[in-house]
């Protein structure tokens, strides 16, 4: 794993809030991590706990009523927090690239691919159509589309689900991004068609030394994938680290929830460990940690103060004040 | 009558049989495309071959996983079976009793032994209709339960599947995803079937959710004895769930074998052995994705022989000429690939 001093992109202590009339939701509070070249982190929490919102805040691309009010994004030392709007523009699709769940939201439906694609190359580059044009026929190569120069005349409608969104892969490619943020880009996809995606995202990472920050809730994706994993809930970082470490010896108690959630091997037909409740919303986070109400580890000392971010073991953070302790059966 | 007491009662065989079903989605030629045809251009009817040749049966008290990818006909089945779609050909026998082409008050009886709980909880639920009503309509519409002593009964049916019956006057849109699944189930367990048809019914959930949802499923089985067919994508889901697994591929089914058998000694049909190796796992790090090519083909003109062989790495001249049977190839599992012909 390519681990160096200077991480490529360091978010600091970061906070997006939603400022709304029904009052203030801190979708994103206080979360910290990094990534070093070639590295990939998986950044994993359930529906409404800010990893969508982090991603789309290290690019600036909150929109109102979300507003980032706290902390720092350091892309190769610069703050993009205190960026302009001139110089993020720069920086999108540049230097760091954005894949969403739905290719649709990357692509236009009434322009044909190469327009698209000689556009994207073009904004940031000095290089003239026909150069462009070979940049976008060899990026939709390297995702494995078939007879790229002749799909580059077709128009989004004109493919699949998963072809579309290698096409969103490959637009992001492009410009070689040192990070590529991508939010659930296979949720919607088949198993067959996930496999292939995640493959030409695993090689192109190792090929290219490029960062890739991978937003899922699917826990199978991240173990097959990712080297570190940050888990989320309630806006907060609960714990993170190598992912063998936290999937194998979780220590919050929602992360181990988590984990026994998923059905897997040898447990056929028991009783799956389910977590209690549900997500609380965000309007009415209770006081103290936000995992408390569900948690069957929590004490008293835990309604009073979130608890801070520890250091268990070299390379892992934590936030609980009762750990989790069960042995794994093996 | 509950499945064990059936049993108990002498009455054999399967719950439910399926026989040849096919289910074909036809695009009538409009007046002016017809005039066009006649004048010899070349426009014909689409025929999607969403389910093709399905054979299948259900022992009482079974659950049947039914596994694929989009478009593979597994939803379509699933409505066939629920008696939501009218099968285009073939054979339908519940309790042993022909419904495929039943009427009246016995094709009204069959269809509320079988319910379906929908995928989406947010789109399968009337807005405008509080709880009691969706759940309480059905049964008192047929005769299950009379109206005095239908709000009890709404109220009992509420907390079998774990929601508080204080919540009976609220609105669909005033729960969560999960309660939402939940009075979708409550829903369809409200005119007392033995057969529930689950359409990808956690796929929309989130994790710690799907597993409350999954936990009730199994609870639900064990008390009211109830059978499954459980149509989801996700391979884990029904590994954890199922008795059997059904793998299906462009309308038709490739194998059929126990789920125990089918994940200890893997797989028989390359498609299926593909579909399980590429199965994200939480036991296996940073593993070495290895796809198989390409993409299903489109059912509106499947390809000739097996359906697979443009993407089997397997595949040779006969696989391209005639269509593989599904054949028992060892007890209780069964395959439709011609490399079994191959000794």
């Amino acid at each position: 794993m390519a681990r160096v001093e200077v991480p490529l992109l360091r978010v600091e202590q970061l906070q997006t809030h939603f400022l709304t009339q029904a009052g203030v939701a801190r979708a994103v509070d206080g979360v910290t991590f990094e990534v070093a070249p070639g590295e990939v982190l998986g950044l994993v929490g359930e529906s409404g706990s800010g990893k969508s919102v982090t991603g789309f805040s290290i690019l600036g691309l909150v929109d109102e009523p979300g507003r980032i009010v706290g902390g720092r994004v350091l892309f190769e030392g610069e703050n993009l927090v205190a960026a302009g709007e001139a110089r993020l523009r720069q920086l999108r699709g540049n230097r760091i690239a954005m894949i969403f769940q739905d290719p649709m939201m990357t692509l236009n439906p009434v322009l044909r691919i190469d327009t698209q694609m000689i556009e994207a190359v073009r904004a940031h580059r000095r290089v003239d159509r026909a150069e462009a044009r070979r940049r976008a026929r060899d990026a939709l190569g390297r995702v494995g589309i078939p007879a790229p120069e002749e799909r580059l005349s077709a128009y989004p409608h004109q493919f699949s689900g998963g072809m579309r969104q290698r096409v969103a892969i490959a637009i992001a490619l492009l410009n070689e991004p040192r990070v590529i943020i991508a939010d659930e880009p296979t949720t919607a996809l088949d198993v067959t068609i996930q496999a292939q995606i995640l493959y030409e995202m695993q090689k192109l990472c190792g090929e290219t030394g490029t960062a890739l920050i991978w937003i899922t809730h699917d826990l199978a994706v991240v173990s097959g994938l990712a080297d570190r994993v940050c888990v989320m809930y309630a806006g907060r970082i609960v714990e993170s680290g190598p992912v063998d470490a936290v999937l194998d010896r979780p220590l919050h108690p929602y992360t181990a929830g988590l984990i026994g959630s998923v059905p897997s091997r040898n447990r056929r037909g028991a009783r799956l460990a389910q977590i209690p409740g549900m997500t609380p919303s965000l309007f009415a986070l209770p006081s103290g940690c936000a995992f408390r109400a569900r948690c069957p580890n929590a004490g008293e000392d835990c309604a009073r103060e979130a608890p801070p971010e520890s250091v268990p073991e070299v390379g892992r953070t934590l936030r609980c004040y009762h750990p989790w302790q069960a042995e794994r059966a093996s | 009558m509950s499945a064990r007491e059936a049993a108990a009662a002498g009455e054999t065989g399967p719950l439910l049989r399926l026989e040849g079903i096919c289910k074909r989605f036809v695009k009538r030629l409009d007046l002016a495309e017809r005039l066009a045809a006649r004048l010899g251009a070349d426009v014909k009817e689409e025929v999607v071959h969403a389910v093709e040749d399905v054979d299948l049966a259900i022992e009482p008290g079974e659950v049947v996983g039914l596994v694929g990818e989009s478009g593979c006909g597994k939803s379509t089945l699933g409505r066939v079976v629920a008696g939501i779609h009218a099968a285009s050909a073939g054979r339908m026998t519940y309790r042993g009793k022909d419904i495929t082409d039943a009427a009246g008050a016995e094709a009204k009886k069959s269809a509320l032994k079988i319910q379906m709980i929908f995928q989406d909880p947010f789109a399968s639920l009337n807005p405008r209709l509080k709880v009691a009503e969706i759940v309480g309509e059905a049964p008192l519409v047929h005769g299950i339960v009379p109206r005095a002593q239908l709000a009890g009964y709404v109220d009992e049916v509420l907390e079998s599947v774990g929601l508080d019956p204080a919540y009976r006057r609220r609105y669909p849109h005033q729960f969560s995803g999960g309660q939402r699944q939940r009075i979708g189930i409550a829903r369809a367990l409200a005119v007392r079937p033995d057969f529930l048809v689950c359409d990808e019914s956690v796929a929309a959930l989130d994790v710690s959710i799907q597993a409350q949802v999954l936990n009730l499923f199994m609870d639900l089985r064990e008390r009211l004895d109830l059978t499954y067919l459980f149509i989801s994508h996700d391979l884990g889901v029904v590994e954890h769930l199922s008795d059997r697994v059904a793998i299906m591929y462009l309308g038709r089914l490739v194998e059929v074998a126990p789920t125990a058998a089918l994940f200890a000694e893997g797989a028989n049909h390359p498609y299926a052995q593909a579909l399980l190796a590429e199965v994200p796992r939480i036991d296996s790090r940073r593993r070495v994705f290895k796809p198989v090519e390409g993409e299903i083909p489109s059912p509106l003109d499947p390809p000739p022989g097996c359906a697979f062989h443009p993407r089997c790495p397997h595949a040779f001249a006969r696989c391209r000429a005639e269509r593989p049977l599904l054949r028992e190839v060892a007890p209780g599992r069964w395959s439709a690939c011609h490399l079994n012909d191959q000794a």
